[in-house]
């Protein structure tokens, strides 16, 4: 009847390699996972940056022709009044349609100019017209002016509707006339395809179809003569997207790449993408007037938000009875900050809208939307800050005789604050990028006036980005993008401040 | 009434306790933090000019009823105190009295020093400038520097008071927590452990300052140390698991205890 346990040996830790070898494997796996993880968020990451900022930056930057532009006494003042009313009245589209017509003479048709002008913004006379009436000294002179290009123009000088290569041509070529067509023949080894735009003599042909030498090809502009053109007196245009996959034709095309040789067009910095509001024309429209909504919706939020957040953590933290209805008011915060947001527009549809009969699309509504949105966020976080102030810097204001108020607002509520204001930062980004909750109060409309007040009809950074995505135009995807970059960064500096001022006010007791 | 009060009064009152006037008289006093009793019947005389060191192992109740002294265990909800506590014949736990005015006659050294995270100088100035002492920012001034003299720490920071008091060592961390609270000159400081967070050289100075502050207040003292009961203190009473054991003159309890439990605290048997 000896007891086992004694008579056997004592356990002891000893020197098993096979296990010490499992433990370190393990331990090498889990890191092997978390290293995995990691760089897939951060591929993935990477992938979606480098698509928004490489579809996004052209937006921020638009095509210009800087024409002579002669600011004529009749067509724009005749009178000489000086009078701004009268000067934004006269006619500035024909000068400048003069001007830019003036740069292709041989383009003469009725079918082939009204192409040309096509090429031109709708939005170029605007710009002239602004310039004039805030500089009439022009009036009389002839003026540059910069010339906005229209959006597809402005894509396809961005390289976003085909690659383009320019061949030099090389040996003699020579077109000749074969019924509707033209034959090309070159004295040099085949260097043409189907597709490539051969200019010689001031005019240009389409390459059909291919045969050792010779080639059918079909007029695009006509040549001023049909004389052999020697190397170098002719060229060779090759684009990687055909005619028919492209919203501007072989054409059109052409000139642009003149202009270019010409050295008229510029890539400028597009600052009407930030000073102008919605406009159905991709060239024209800005985020200004988003812009405008976001921030007059943030500051609803944020004065809404912050008092009474702060007030209601600051009660529920410190002066509240610990009872059942506290309990029950604490956990509903928690689940009102899990409630999906359309159900908070849902609400302030029914509440503010058709209760209350506040303006539709309105910043007010939005920001009141918003504020029952971030108010769980802001009491949260307000309530953990306050909880992190150490009960010792409160038990030392009560012992020099503070009241509980004093104590509070005299000694906690500044230690806190750093906290709060992190975590009311972080609600307002919240509240920056939320879209569904505008929606449902009518937030989401085409808008091009830029908002001047709390109830005039605006939209919100996230709806224009919204908006512009469903557009058909490949310019309003680059507008997207580039809204998506504005309200990134927006997010990111929020963020960042929210940071900082963790660090820079962290202490530690 | 007498027959109730198990601690001697009167006659059979300790030396200390009968030399200067009484400041703090204790009856009955039960403490309860919810079901918990923290604090079972007691009953002390706690005089003026004098220190009084709480002694006895953790959880015994003695930094309990200190809080009770200046109604520190209103701001625990579960807490509750029944009896009677007088300050100068003036019970405190009477409705009528003004609990914040109560706490600034009393001031209060915590364990751990807990200096506001701002300037020394406001450290100091806080107190009086709630309660409107100072007239105009000389008065202040001079406020502020009368505690940090008393306090013993002017010369150490008067070229810094604009520095953060948290920038401090410990220990005049600790003398900055008793300035800021002699500002409001209160009638009794209340110590809890207010060594303990700190080396034998701080302490060291700490325990002579609490040996000058005692000519103008009544200062009573909690301390896990009994070397440091014997030296700075003239009373001590004795806890243990919520009873107050024995009170007496801090020589007696320390050479001749009544009590077998204190007998055994004293000389390390349990504690």
């Amino acid at each position: 009847m000896t007891d086992t346990a004694i008579s056997a040996a004592p356990r002891r830790v000893s020197d098993n390699a096979a296990l010490v070898a499992k433990r370190y494997r393990s331990e090498r796996r889990f890191k092997l996972y978390g290293i995995a993880a990691i760089a897939v968020t951060a591929v993935f990451l990477v992938l979606l940056f480098a698509d928004i900022l490489v579809k996004g930056l052209p937006a921020f930057f638009e095509h210009r022709m800087m024409l002579p532009v002669s600011v004529s006494q009749e067509a724009i003042d005749p009178q000489n009044s000086k009078d701004p009313k009268i000067i934004r009245t006269g006619d500035f589209d024909g000068p400048i349609r003069e001007s830019f017509r003036a740069m292709f003479p041989d383009v003469t048709s009725r079918g082939d100019r009204k192409k040309l002008l096509g090429l031109l913004s709708s939005g170029a006379a605007d710009d002239f017209r602004a310039m004039v009436v805030n500089n009439p000294s022009l009036i009389g002179t002839d003026a540059k002016v910069p010339v906005l290009l229209s959006d597809d123009a402005d894509q396809y000088l961005k390289g976003r509707q085909t690659g383009v290569a320019k061949i030099a041509g090389q040996g003699t070529i020579t077109a000749s006339a074969d019924g509707e067509k033209f034959k090309l023949v070159t004295d040099k080894t085949p260097v043409l395809t189907a597709g490539d735009i051969v200019r010689l003599n001031g005019g240009a042909f389409r390459v059909v179809s291919a045969d050792n030498g010779a080639y059918l090809a079909e007029q695009v502009t006509a040549p001023k003569s049909l004389d052999p053109a020697n190397a170098g007196a002719w060229d060779i245009v090759r684009f990687t997207v055909t005619e028919h996959n492209r919203r501007i034709d072989d054409q059109e095309a052409l000139w642009l790449e003149q202009l270019k040789e010409k050295g008229v067009a510029e890539n400028g910095i597009a600052w009407r993408f930030f000073s102008s509001g919605d406009s159905r024309e991709p060239e024209l429209a800005g985020i200004r007037g988003a812009l405008t909504g976001s921030i007059l919706t943030l500051l609803v939020t944020l004065f809404l938000c912050l008092p009474i957040g702060v007030a209601a953590a600051i009660y529920l933290e410190e002066f509240a009875p610990k009872n059942r209805l506290t309990q029950l008011i604490e956990v509903n915060i928690n689940n009102l900050a899990a409630v999906p947001s359309i159900v908070f527009g849902l609400l302030g549809l029914a509440m503010f809208l058709n209760f209350f009969g506040l303006p539709r699309s309105a910043p007010l509504v939005g920001g009141l939307v918003l504020a029952l949105l971030v108010l769980p966020t802001i009491i949260i976080a307000s309530r953990a800050a306050l909880r992190a102030v150490p009960p010792s810097i409160k038990e030392a204001a009560l012992g020099v005789g503070a009241s509980h108020q004093q104590a509070i607002f005299h000694h906690v509520l500044p230690l806190a604050m750093p906290g709060i204001m992190t975590g009311t930062i972080i609600g307002m980004a919240h509240a920056l990028g939320e879209t569904a909750p505008l929606l449902m109060i009518g937030m989401v409309a085409f808008i091009v006036d830029i908002p001047g007040g709390f109830t005039d009809a605006a939209t919100a950074l996230p709806i224009q980005i919204y908006l512009w995505s469903d557009l058909p135009e490949i310019a309003f995807q680059s507008k997207t993008a580039g809204a998506i970059i504005v309200l990134l960064v927006f997010l990111f500096v929020m963020n960042a401040a929210a940071i900082l001022l963790r660090k820079r006010f962290e202490r530690r007791w | 009434m007498d027959t109730m009060i198990k601690t001697p009064v009167a006659d059979s009152a300790p030396r200390i306790a009968r030399e200067r006037p009484l400041k703090i008289k204790a009856r009955n006093v039960d403490v309860y933090y919810g079901e918990k009793h923290a604090i079972n019947d007691l009953s002390i005389d706690i005089p003026d000019s004098a220190v009084s060191a709480f002694i006895g192992p953790s959880g015994c109740g003695k930094s309990t009823f200190l809080r009770s002294i200046n109604r520190m265990n209103d701001t625990i909800p579960s807490c509750r105190v029944t009896g009677n506590i007088e300050i100068d014949g003036r019970d405190i736990y009477d409705r009528t009295l003004d609990v914040v005015q109560l706490r600034a006659r009393i001031g209060m050294v915590f364990q751990k020093p807990n200096p506001f995270p701002k300037s020394i100088y406001e450290n100091v100035a806080y107190g009086p400038r709630i309660h409107g002492f100072a007239r105009n920012k000389t008065d202040l001034e001079e406020i502020v520097v009368t505690s940090l003299k008393k306090a013993g720490l002017f010369e150490e920071v008067k070229d810094r008071l604009d520095h953060s008091g948290t920038s401090l060592s410990g220990g005049q961390q600790q003398r900055l927590c008793i300035a800021r609270a002699i500002a409001v000159n209160p009638e009794v400081i209340l110590m809890d452990e207010p060594c303990s967070a700190l080396d034998p050289i701080a302490t060291a100075r700490i325990e002579e300052l609490i040996d000058e502050l005692r000519q103008n207040f009544c200062i009573v003292i909690v301390t896990h140390s009994m070397q440091q009961a014997a030296r700075v203190s003239q009373l001590t009473a004795f806890f243990h698991l919520g009873n107050l054991v024995e009170v007496g003159d801090t020589d007696d309890i320390f050479t001749a205890p009544k009590d077998k439990r204190t007998q055994d605290y004293i000389t390390g048997r349990f504690g």
